[in-house]
């Protein structure tokens, strides 16, 4: 594998991430925007004596993952929007099983069979979960190719440390979109899993991996040790970006592709006197509601901005009620269909930074 | 000077308990199970699947490591765990419901990829642990809490023949419908099971058993009258036989 | 001449091992176990062959070792 900089499509860049990474198992079922990453992987596995298994459905899919990391081996499987609805199941069986996996979410528009045009309207989905109880899927969503492959080896990592599902949520036009970016060595130290997976009871007491518990108390102690966990993550596995919000007036909050659109009109506001930041978190679950609310007590006003209709929203609002803040959180959102440009985010900024911190302040002071 | 004829078999836990109902023939065939796999030797590099049902109990009475599968799902958790480790014995232990009907697509396309895994079916013609509701075996005039004036072919359809249908399906190596309801019927049922393991030993394909099996809480009948049933109406709708065998045939 | 270990508190009284036996050395037991079944008890050890029939077709693995 060559380490040097190479123009990459960001699906493609996640499957060698995967292999690079050391997943032993992959299956899963074509559905754009996504199909690419099964198409390289259904070559690639094989030729190096790994498991690539086309499912019949996501449900099989996600089932597969369940059995192989049930083993102790990376496994993954990708999918995108509608069919990460039928996974549903599987990944709360997952959780509760506290089985390592991966699951990459390529994001198309919804809801139902929608269309393959960008959209970050799964952040829901990825963050809040389908599937039944007291569990999360922890969350990372790339804004670039280059973090298409190094959040897939932070996936993989973090799966097979805290033994739990993790997600790459990426979307359309990440996935599709062609850049240069370094496919470097897999950086992360190996987890051993002998001393919970399956190869068959050998000289040890047999292992039962299940997500039944038929003992009340069992069962409470169960969920406790998993969200112990999540806390864990937050604290250990936390990435994040901060741009510009030093000293800021207005953050900017956004993730995944939009927020790199986002970037450029928050350096065109800075260009133009506007005392605007950008915060950007990358681990989308569990939400980094501390940071969130350390900005606000320095900023007069948050602009969310989201290809949706304000799901992100609701977490940055959650974080910002916790610690008592009033500060106004708008939102400027767009559900699938259209990217927005520089210019239109642009505008929205200027209009809510009038508003917020022109009319506290008067245009004088700034 | 005293032998011994029998025992417990290692493949069952020292400190077992068997969960299921008094009469019921589950605990015969996960007996049977762990007999055949204590014969093979291959009880230390075996994987269990455990799947929704009376059978998500495995864990009390196997010896075995075991993985529990979502409801319907446990071909495709075999799949995930086989082609992981191609090296270990892999099985399923599912009853109707799980398999021929929730699970039915998961059943046919791993049996389709000839994945190399064993699939024991308990086909009691109802949904024991919801408290006997029809199901895809119901047989037609058979009263359950759902068909409760027996059922009905234009309201509910008819009962599915698994054995008839997995025998058509490329990739089985070794499909058989077996009964438990005689010493003879239990050791003929122990001959075929394990064939389908050898099936999965030996590389051919998926080896497949459905055992007629009785359920004598929801059935409200006595284990003796419960046998009687596999015998009568259960066995002349559902025939007991060896479907496929190409375990003998590659000998 | 044959013997069987039985562990009666593992036993549910389902009584298909008394109708295997062909020797009929098995029946029910007047004193309940401890899952609160009456279970099968030896009636007449004398005439056991150590077949092993009942423990084949007890579900319940009741019947832990047959020698003959």
């Amino acid at each position: 594998m060559k380490r040097e900089k190479q123009l990459l499509k960001g699906n493609y860049a996640i499957a060698q991430a995967a292999i690079e990474a050391g997943c032993q198992s992959y299956f899963g079922y074509p559905i754009t925007p996504q199909s690419e990453i099964g198409e390289y992987l259904s070559t690639k596995m094989p030729e190096l004596g790994r498991a690539y298994v086309a499912a019949e459905s996501e449900v099989a899919a996600i089932n597969m993952v369940l059995g192989a990391g049930s083993t102790g081996v990376k496994a993954m499987t990708s999918s995108s929007s509608c069919a990460v609805a039928l996974m549903q199941e599987g990944l709360s069986f997952i959780a509760g099983d506290e089985i390592p996996c991966v699951l990459v979410s390529v994001m198309r528009g919804g809801p139902g069979l929608g269309y393959i045009y960008p959209s970050q309207g799964d952040y829901y989905q990825a963050t809040k979960g389908g599937g039944n109880g007291d569990y999360k899927i922890v969350t990372y969503a790339p804004a670039s190719v280059q973090e298409c492959v190094d959040l897939t080896y932070k996936c993989f990592y973090v799966s097979q440390k805290y033994r739990t599902p993790v997600c790459l949520l990426a979307d359309g036009m990440i996935g599709q979109t062609m850049e240069p970016a370094v496919i470097g060595e897999y950086p992360y130290e190996e987890i051993d899993q002998s001393d919970w997976a399956l190869d068959g009871a050998k000289d040890r007491e047999p292992r039962f991996i299940a997500s039944i518990e038929r003992e009340q108390e069992s069962l409470r102690k169960r969920v406790v040790k998993i969200f112990e966990k999540y806390n864990k993550i937050l604290e250990n596995e936390n990435i994040f970006e901060k741009y510009e919000t030093e000293g800021a007036k207005l953050v900017i909050t956004a993730f995944g592709s939009i927020a790199r659109i986002a970037k450029a009109a928050v350096k065109l506001a800075r260009k133009n006197g506007l005392k605007v930041g950008l915060f950007r978190p990358v681990m989308l679950n569990p939400f980094p509601e501390k940071l969130v609310a350390e900005i606000a007590q320095k900023v007069d006003g948050i602009l969310d901005i989201e290809l949706n209709c304000g799901q992100m929203l609701q977490d940055i609002k959650a974080s910002i009620a916790n610690c008592a803040s009033t500060i106004p959180v708008k939102f400027y959102g767009r559900p699938a269909g259209v990217m927005m440009t520089v210019e239109e985010i642009y505008k929205q900024i200027e209009n809510v930074y009038k508003e917020i911190v022109e009319k506290k302040y008067g245009t004088a002071c700034i | 000077m005293e032998q011994l004829v029998y025992k417990k078999p290692d493949s069952i836990k020292d400190d077992f308990k068997i969960s299921f109902c008094p009469g019921c023939d589950h605990g015969t065939a996960v007996k049977l199970v762990a007999e055949v796999l204590d014969e093979l030797g291959v009880r230390e590099k075996t994987i269990g699947i455990a799947s929704v049902g009376c059978s998500v109990f495995s864990y009390d009475f196997f010896n075995l490591d075991i993985v529990e599968a979502p409801h319907g799902r446990s071909m495709a958790v075999a799949t995930g765990v086989k082609r992981s480790k191609p090296d270990k014995i892999v099985f399923t232990y599912q009853g109707d419901g799980d398999l021929a009907s929730i699970g039915l697509a998961e059943t046919i396309h791993a049996m389709t990829r000839g994945e190399k895994v064993t699939a024991i079916c308990i086909n009691n013609t109802t949904y024991g642990m919801t408290g006997g509701q029809a199901g895809p075996t119901t047989l037609i005039g058979q009263v359950t809490t759902t068909t409760t004036s027996g059922r009905k072919a234009e309201l509910s359809g008819y009962p599915l023949k698994i054995s008839e249908i997995l025998k058509e399906v490329d990739g089985t190596a070794y499909v058989a419908r077996v009964t438990l309801d005689s010493p003879a019927a239990i050791m003929n049922a122990k001959k075929c099971i394990k064939k389908a393991f050898e099936a999965q030993i030996k590389g051919l394909g998926t080896g497949f058993i459905e055992i007629l099996s009785t359920c004598p809480t929801n059935w409200k009948m006595t284990p003796q009258e419960a046998h009687a049933r596999v015998r009568g109406e259960m066995s002349e709708v559902f025939k007991p036989g060896v479907y496929k065998d190409k375990v003998s045939e590659a000998l | 001449m044959g013997r069987i270990v039985l562990n009666r508190d593992r036993c549910k009284a389902c009584y298909l091992c008394v109708d295997a036996c062909p020797k009929k050395v098995l029946g029910a037991d007047n004193q309940v176990n401890a899952l609160g079944y009456y279970p099968v008890k030896v009636n007449n050890v004398e005439e056991c062959i150590g077949c092993a029939m009942c423990a084949r077709v007890c579900p319940d693995i009741a019947i832990e070792k047959v020698y003959r």
